[in-house]
C-alpha cells in the first residue's frame, strides 16, 4: 500500500517531467501563435482538449507550461534547500544564541505572507519567473531551516557523534561527515513536499500576474485566460486546474512514500 | 606493562557538575575526588544516574565541570580550549554503550575507525605519515574481524561485531587510555564474555590504562583491580577491587554486593 503510493508519486512526477522534456522538441501546434479563426474550439481533433479564446492549443499550451511548472519547482526548492539546510544544521550544532537568532528570523519570514513579498519583487523588478522563485524561495527557507534543525538536534545527541568528539574531529567535519549523510533523507521530503507548495505557488502567482508574463503559457495564466470564458467553455478551466492538482498530488505522494520508505519506524511489517 | 606505570595520569578535585532537566536542578556531580595513576583498570559502579557517565566524561573532556579541576597528564584541562585539547584527544579514547548508535550508520567501518587518524587535532599528535590502510588493517586484526571488514556498513554486522567496530575506533590513534561506558550492557548474553575477554586481552598486550563504567559488578570484577563505588554524585568507596569485595566499608556497597545473583553450587 505504502509502496502503491511510493509509485503513483513518482508516475505522475515522471508524467510532469517527460512532457515538460517533450515540449522542447515537440508541441501539436504552436502553443503562442494567435490564431483568430479557430477561437474556443471543445475538444476533438486534431485538438485534443480544443483550443482557448486566442485560437491556440490548450493540450500544447499545457506541455510547454510543465517546464516553468519544473523550473519553479527546482530553483525556489534549491534556494531554500542551499539557504534553509546550512542555517538550520548551523543552529542545531551551536544552540544558545546563534540558535535563537537564526530560528526567530526564520519565523518572522514564516509569517511574513510570501505573496506580499512576490508584489513587492513584482512591483520592483517586474513580474517574471524569475521573482516568482525568488519569493517561493525565500519564503520556503524556514521550513528547510527547521526540518534541517531538528535532524541536527537528533543527530548531535548520538553517541558516534561524541565518538567523533573524543577523536578530536571538529565541528565542520561533524557537520559534513555525520550531520548532513544523516539527515539527508528528511531534507528530501521535506524537498519533495516544499516542491509541490512551489507548484501551487506558482500556479497562484501566475494566475494573480505576479509570475511569468503573457504570451509564455503557464498553468496558473492559462487558468486565468480559461476565467473569462467559463460559462461559455467551462472546460477550458479544467484542464490547467487538473494538471496543477495532479501536479500537486505528485509530489505529495512522493513525499509522503519517500518518507514512510526511508523512515524504518514506519515500515510496514511484511 | 608501561615503563611509566605508576604515575599519575587523571587527577580531579572537587568536581561539580549541575545540569538543567526540564526546569529541574540536577546535581549529577557533587564534589568528587579522584586519582589514577598509569596502567591501572579503575571500575566505577553505582546505580543510573549516580553520576558515573557524567564522570567519565568530563575526563575524557566530552563536557566542562560546573566547578572543580581536572589534570590530564600533569596538565590542567578544565578550561583548555577544544584546539588545544589534542594531547587528550589522542590519548583518551571512549568505547560507549550501544554500538547501534555510536555508529554513525551512513558511514563505511573503515572510515569509522580511521576517523580519529583523520582529524586536524589528531594528527598533529601522532608520527608524521601514519598509513591509514596498514593501521586499518591492523587493529581490524587486534579485534578478531576479518580484513575486508572496512568496506562494509555497521548494519551489516551483529551487535558483538558492531563493539568490536567501536573498540577498534578507540584503538586506532593509539591511545594510553581507554573509557569504556557500560561496553557489553547492550549486548546479548552470549557475545558478552567475548566482548569482555577481547577488552581484558588487549588492555594487558597495550599496557592501557582503563576505566569502565558499569553497573554490572561482575563486569568490573572482571576487567578492573581497583574500585570506585558511586551514588548520588559521590564517590563512596575506593580501593583495590579485591578488598572492597572481601572487605565493603559502607552498607550502601553490600547492598550492591548482594545484589548481585550467585550460582549456588553446594546442595542444600
Amino acid at each position: 500500500m505504502k509502496r502503491a503510493q511510493l509509485f503513483a508519486g513518482l508516475a505522475l512526477v515522471a508524467l510532469v517531467v517527460v512532457t515538460a522534456v517533450v515540449s522542447l522538441f515537440w508541441t501539436p501546434f504552436d502553443p503562442i501563435r494567435v490564431v483568430p479563426g479557430q477561437r474556443l474550439l471543445g475538444p476533438g481533433w486534431p485538438h485534443l482538449l480544443g483550443t482557448d479564446g486566442f485560437g491556440i492549443d490548450i493540450a500544447s499550451r499545457l506541455m510547454v507550461g510543465a517546464r516553468t511548472v519544473l523550473t519553479v519547482g527546482i530553483i525556489s526548492v534549491g534556494l531554500a534547500a542551499v539557504v534553509g539546510v546550512p542555517l538550520g544544521m548551523l543552529a542545531g550544532q551551536n544552540g544558545g544564541w546563534v540558535d535563537e537568532v537564526v530560528m526567530r528570523v526564520g519565523d518572522v519570514v514564516y509569517a511574513f505572507p510570501a505573496l506580499l513579498l512576490a508584489i513587492l519583487l513584482a512591483s520592483v523588478f517586474g513580474a517574471s519567473t524569475v521573482t516568482a522563485m525568488v519569493a517561493i524561495g525565500v519564503a520556503s527557507i524556514p521550513a528547510f531551516a527547521r526540518v534541517a534543525r531538528a535532524g541536527t538536534l537528533q543527530v548531535m545527541a548520538s553517541d558516534f557523534v561524541l565518538a567523533a568528539r573524543a577523536s578530536g574531529t571538529s565541528r565542520w567535519g561533524i557537520a559534513r561527515r555525520h550531520v548532513l549523510p544523516n539527515i539527508a533523507p528528511v531534507v528530501g521530503v521535506q524537498a519533495s513536499v516544499g516542491f509541490a507548495l512551489a507548484i501551487l505557488a506558482e500556479a497562484a502567482l501566475s494566475y494573480l500576474g505576479l509570475a511569468t508574463p503573457r504570451p509564455t503559457p503557464t498553468w496558473g495564466n492559462m487558468l486565468r485566460d480559461a476565467q473569462q470564458f467559463l460559462f461559455v467553455a467551462p472546460l477550458q478551466a479544467l484542464w490547467p486546474g487538473l494538471a496543477i492538482a495532479l501536479a500537486v498530488l505528485g509530489f505529495n505522494l512522493l513525499g509522503d512514500g519517500l518518507r514512510d520508505y526511508l523512515d524504518p519506524r514506519l515500515r510496514e511489517v511484511p | 606493562m608501561g615503563e611509566r606505570d605508576g604515575a599519575e595520569i587523571f587527577r580531579a578535585e572537587n568536581l561539580t557538575r549541575r545540569y538543567r532537566d526540564g526546569g529541574r536542578d540536577v546535581l549529577a556531580l557533587d564534589g568528587i575526588d579522584i586519582r589514577l595513576e598509569r596502567g591501572q583498570r579503575l571500575g566505577i559502579v553505582g546505580e543510573s544516574g549516580s553520576g558515573k557517565s557524567t564522570l567519565v566524561r568530563l575526563l575524557a573532556g566530552l563536557d566542562r565541570p560546573t566547578s572543580g579541576r581536572v589534570w590530564f597528564d600533569g596538565t590542567e584541562i578544565t578550561d583548555l580550549p577544544e584546539k588545544r585539547l589534542g594531547f587528550l584527544r589522542a590519548s583518551v579514547q571512549m568505547v560507549f554503550q550501544d554500538p547501534r548508535s555510536s555508529l554513525n550508520p551512513r558511514m563505511r567501518v573503515g572510515e569509522i575507525i580511521t576517523e580519529p587518524l583523520r582529524s586536524r587535532l589528531v594528527r598533529r599528535q601522532l608520527a608524521d605519515g601514519v598509513d591509514h590502510a596498514r593501521r586499518l588493517a591492523e587493529v581490524l586484526a587486534a579485534v578478531d574481524l576479518p580484513p575486508d571488514a572496512g568496506t562494509r556498513y555497521p548494519h551489516e554486522f551483529s551487535g558483538g561485531q558492531r563493539q568490536r567496530i567501536a573498540i577498534a575506533r578507540a584503538l586506532a590513534p593509539h591511545p594510553e587510555v581507554l573509557i569504556a561506558d557500560e561496553p557489553v550492557s547492550a549486548l546479548d548474553v552470549s557475545v558478552r564474555a567475548q566482548v569482555l575477554n577481547l577488552l581484558t586481552d588487549l588492555v594487558a598486550a597495550r599496557g592501557l590504562t582503563l576505566v569502565v563504567v558499569s553497573h554490572d559488578l561482575l563486569v568490573v570484577r572482571h576487567l578492573c583491580d581497583q574500585l570506585a563505588v558511586m551514588r548520588s554524585g559521590r564517590i563512596v568507596e575506593r580501593g583495590e577491587t579485591s578488598e572492597v569485595y572481601s572487605h565493603p566499608q559502607t552498607d550502601y556497597t553490600r547492598t550492591l554486593l548482594d545484589s548481585v545473583p550467585r550460582i549456588r553450587t553446594s546442595g542444600r
